[in-house]
């Protein structure tokens, strides 16, 4: 056992057990898995990427390129979670991942000794021939010998959500710089969002032994997080990563609700937050990075900063043996945190001049050259100042090799960050994004005592505030000199996770991979869940030796969002399976259900497209059925999808006879017009009709698609175009329920309006707008009421119609009496059609899209009717209609619209065909190349029953 | 990107839809439909508060930085 006897941030006197590759462990809640498997003295836990090496944790934190993990089972298996912030809880299963059989034992580890041959650039040059191998043969073997976690390959059962936050200060991260900016503004009154990806708030206060105004660290921050969440105007979020910064503010942040607990209760696993802040301050801290030496990726090396947090917050000492291998002042730092838990400590210090104060070996001007140890380190060989070289036996090994601001969230618009060459490290260009003041270690700031306050004057300045009192704190200087890499033989890693060592940058950039760019994609560098947090500022390092150039002539590398992965299932939020997209339901959606209505989805809307009866088994018959039915009876159809647009006010006649090509201006009040209107462009968008309710007063019934575009099109114009008429537009499609009553009975349903005709009608006590229009070429009218009297106004009218022999009949048989009757849809309006190609004269007046449309070009195939007259009787919407040999060069039009028709008892459609009015009577092959049928069409009128309109005036 | 609506406040983009060069707004002849601007930093567009008010706004914005720089009504 590795656990101290006393100290952490962990729960003593609780103990929990937990699950990894089959093994039970025990732990205390406030463990993660890294920390626990450490203290059960377990310091192997994953496989490297591409060799297979046996891998420790390098960090205790998100950036961990090593230590990843699959987290639960079955469909809920999470792969490639860092054991590093997976908090521990009773039943918790995590197993590793990318070895085969087992961790300890992983055939592919033999991969390890082919490494001469794997460098980067391997594969792109090996498994070139023959060409057709790579996909089908090469690229699916080395798919399954390199690689991450597996995912479950079933739907993730976890519930997710989305959810916005707005404040004036969002701080990102609760270290010392953060605590005291959320102290600032909180205690000012402002809306305060403090958001922290650790599960415990503090930062490095909670890792290391400090002292803040006179008392520990840790117990400073239970004062300031006391008083903060006792604040109404400061929310506190823990388990929060801010993972991108957007414009105007908008930052995307991921709360892991659930993800540390056994279960959600009901809560979602995760929520996906947009937070709209004022101002932000980042306080995101820094990252100690590593020092590339041969073989200093095994178990039981890890970074200065890791070690330290074990020791404080976890009260885990993961090794007794240790060499601390440093270039700055954290090795001495970390050397006496080491020897205070009682392990024994070599302190290797690559500075000549450093002399620290410390009861231990301390070697300067040394340099770690080689280690050994397959499953876990077992001794370090160091050379010393003089130039001999000493094996140490060791089972842990520390590296600090410097910090790295985290300066991701200043990357994510665009902006660079620029070279500090005091700290040797890269810092946030001011002004990277708006809005965003980045301070403490996260701005090059080391020590407490800077980053506490610098968080409360910056968080000052952006309020306009007083900053809360600074206390006093740690203000040692932070001394470091660069150093990169140990020229020595053997592999020296610079990226742990994608297995990306010195030698192959080195390649890379012998290869002519002059861009950092470049060299990234050769190596992979900084890919997968880690994107280089650890690796990319060293492999830039080892980049400008070779070029002989500065570090930030060399270049930097950008950070895009996400800044920790993010799941896809936390970005779908609820957005999955029926809750993918809203439903509309129409007013009397119930009506319809309760009598087993098939339904079909029309954008957002669903609307029955059938109701089955008796033994119908096909939707045919049922089709079929209802056609005939509404043609000899009466049929009954909700069509309150249908736009609604109300136009008022004194100019309203005048309006819509420049948005119709249409005349509008002389339609008297009571009557009712087809018309038509053409965008901008001068292609058709849309038809429907137009009711003049009053002189003042107009409703459009533009079709269910085109409604919203429609609208936007007539609110442009009364606003943008002619702001002088004086009209008012609004949409009331959901307000009114729409049924339409059509059949040679429809009258005897209701002694309506005659056809082309409006009348407002008192039906049972409601008021009705009843308007003497049809779809289907039958007399009758549609009939609107208000939205809430659906239902009802369906029961009355099916029960009249039933007396009749009529019935419901849904959206296909609309579909087939209106291709009967050549009234258009969207298949014919497919915004590529010209009002010519439909048939339409042009008046003499002005309307939108006039001139535009009167361009030769814009005249094109033409709306015609077809029938079969040969052998083959089917047709086809979307089929080709062709001239000849069927190629692309002899296609003349297409089929839109094709149905059966039971009233005629062949199939009839439309189509745009090439000078298709001139050849009425003549014939033309269709096509359908997919399912290989060809028939032989007669071309005719776009009309196939009642072409003079008798039935509809009846 | 947030735009600060003249009767909404501010609100997110996705609450607007956005239709191009302002100059097109003048006419439906061949240059207003067609012939549209296409710089790089300040750019007048239109956007519809489709979400909100449903007003029609010019909006003048950077579109290298994203940066709004002003919102007005048409017409105001």
């Amino acid at each position: 056992m590795s656990r101290l006897p006393h100290g952490g941030l962990i729960d003593r006197s609780r103990s929990v057990s937990f699950m990894f590759d089959g093994k039970s462990y025990g732990a205390h809640p406030g463990d993660t898995v890294a920390s626990a498997l450490l203290a059960n003295g377990a310091q192997l836990m994953g496989r490297s990427f591409k060799y297979h090496r046996p891998r420790g944790v390098l960090t205790a934190g998100s950036e961990e390129p090593n230590a990843l993990i699959e987290v639960g089972s079955g469909a809920s298996r999470l792969p490639n979670t860092r054991a590093t912030v997976q908090e521990v809880f009773a039943g918790l299963e995590t197993q590793s991942q990318n070895r085969w059989p087992t961790l300890g034992f992983d055939i592919k580890e033999a991969l390890d000794l082919a490494h001469p041959f794997l460098g980067a650039g391997f594969y792109y040059k090996t498994f070139m021939w023959p060409r057709a191998a790579w996909l089908h043969f090469w690229e699916p073997i080395i798919r399954r010998a390199a690689g991450l976690g597996r995912l479950s390959g079933e739907a993730d059962p976890a519930v997710y959500d989305k959810a916005w936050k707005h404040c004036d200060l969002l701080v990102v991260g609760a270290g010392p710089a953060g605590l005291m900016a959320a102290l600032t503004a909180g205690r000012a009154g402002k809306r305060v969002v403090l958001a922290d990806e650790d599960f415990v708030l503090g930062g490095r206060l909670q890792s290391e032994a400090l002292e803040v105004g006179g008392e520990s660290s840790r117990a400073w921050v239970s004062k300031v997080v006391g008083e903060l969440v006792n604040l109404p105007n400061v929310t506190v979020m823990k388990r929060t990563t801010i993972t991108g910064a957007y414009d105007g503010g908008t930052y995307g942040a991921l709360e892991r609700v659930a993800d540390h607990l056994p279960d959600a209760q009901g809560a979602p696993q995760q929520i996906f937050w947009r937070i709209v802040a004022k101002h932000t301050i980042l306080a995101g801290g820094a990252h100690e990075r590593p020092i590339a030496f041969p073989n200093n990726d095994r178990p039981g090396i890890m970074l200065a900063s890791a070690v330290r947090s074990y020791i404080h917050r976890y009260g885990v000492l993961p090794a007794r043996r240790w060499v601390v291998f440093a270039n700055n002042n954290e090795g001495l730092r970390t050397a006496h945190d080491l020897l205070k838990a009682g392990a024994e400590v070599t302190l290797v210090d690559t500075r000549k001049d450093a002399h620290p104060e410390i009861s231990c070996r301390h070697l300067t001007g040394a340099e770690v050259v080689n280690t050994r140890g397959r499953l876990g380190l077992k001794a370090v060989q160091v050379r010393l100042a003089s130039g001999t070289t000493e094996w140490i036996e060791a089972d842990g090994l520390a590296m600090a090799g410097g910090w790295n601001p985290s300066v991701h969230l200043t990357c994510h618009m665009g902006a660079r960050p620029a070279w500090q060459e005091d700290i040797a490290a890269f810092v946030p260009r001011a002004g990277a994004v708006p809005g965003l003041v980045a301070v403490g270690a996260a701005s090059g700031a080391f020590t407490t005592q800077a980053a506490l306050r610098a968080g409360a004057e910056a968080a000052a300045k952006a309020m306009g505030v007083k900053p809360a009192d600074t206390p006093k704190a740690e203000d040692a200087p932070y001394e470091i000199k660069p150093f990169w890499h140990v020229l020595a033989k053997g592999r020296a890693w610079l990226d742990f996770q994608n297995d990306v060592t010195v030698k192959d940058v080195v390649q890379a950039h012998a290869e002519n991979m002059q861009s950092v760019e470049h060299m990234k994609r050769y190596t992979t560098l900084g890919m997968a869940t880690d994107q280089g947090k650890t690796a990319n500022i060293g492999a830039l390092a080892v980049m400008a030796g070779l070029t002989g150039q500065s570090i930030p002539e060399t270049g930097t590398t950008m950070f895009r969002p996400p800044y920790t992965p993010v799941q896809m299932g936390a970005l779908g939020g609820p957005h999955v399976g029926a809750g993918f997209a809203p439903e509309q339901l129409m007013p009397a959606d119930k009506f319809a259900r309760d009598r087993g209505a098939n339904w079909v989805e029309m954008g957002l809307w669903q609307r029955p497209s059938l109701f089955k009866q008796g033994d119908e088994r096909t939707w045919r018959q049922s089709c079929d059925r209802e056609v005939l039915m509404v043609r000899g009876a009466v049929g009954v159809t909700e069509v309150s999808t249908l736009g609604k647009i109300e136009v008022q006010g004194p100019d309203a006649a005048d309006f819509l006879d420049r948005i119709f090509l249409t005349p509008m201006k002389k339609l008297k009040p009571g009557r009712i017009r087809y018309g038509l209107m053409l965008r901008r462009d001068g292609f058709v968008m849309d038809d429907g009709t137009v009711a003049r309710l009053a002189e003042d007063h107009f409703v459009l019934h533009p079709t269910t698609g085109a409604s919203a575009e429609v609208l936007s099109h007539l609110e442009f114009c009364a606003h943008v175009r002619w702001p002088t008429l004086d009209v008012q537009i609004i949409d009331v499609t959901e307000n009114w329920a729409q049924m339409a009553v059509h059949g040679p009975m429809a009258r005897k349903v209701l002694d309506g309006p005659a056809f082309m005709h409006f009348q407002a009608m008192e039906i049972e006590g409601v008021q009705a707008r009843v308007f003497g229009v049809s779809y289907c070429g039958e007399a009758g009218f549609e009939i609107a009421v208000p939205a809430r009297y659906g239902n009802a106004l369906m029961a009355w009218l099916l029960a009249k119609a039933k007396a009749l022999g009529g019935g419901l009949y849904g959206l296909e048989a609309l579909n087939v009496m209106r291709v009967e009757k050549g009234y258009l849809t969207h298949a014919e309006i497919d915004g590529r059609v010209s009002h010519h190609d439909l048939g339409f004269p042009t008046p003499e007046k002005y309307f939108i899209g006039k001139d535009m449309a009167a361009r030769e070009g814009l005249r094109g195939p033409e709306l015609v009717g077809l029938k079969t007259v040969g052998t083959v009787k089917a047709l086809v919407g979307g089929a080709l209609l062709v001239e000849g040999e069927f190629s692309a060069d002899n296609v003349v039009g297409h089929v839109t619209s094709a149905v059966f028709s039971p009233t005629l008892g062949h199939m009839v459609a439309l189509g745009l065909l090439e000078n298709g009015r001139a050849r009425h009577g003549e014939t033309v092959q269709m096509v359908d190349a997919v399912s290989g049928i060809t028939a032989t069409c007669e071309i005719g009128p776009p009309v196939f029953l009642d072409a003079k309109g008798e039935r509809l005036r009846a | 990107m947030r735009l600060n609506c003249p009767h909404c406040g501010a609100r997110d983009s996705r609450e607007f839809n956005y239709f191009g060069d302002a100059k097109t707004a003048r006419g439906d002849d061949f240059a207003s439909t067609y012939l549209r601007d296409n710089p790089i930093g300040e750019h007048a567009e239109l956007w519809q508060h489709v979400s909100g008010c449903r007003a029609w706004l010019e909006v003048v914005r950077n579109v290298t930085t994203h940066e709004v720089i002003s919102v007005k009504e048409v017409g105001q």
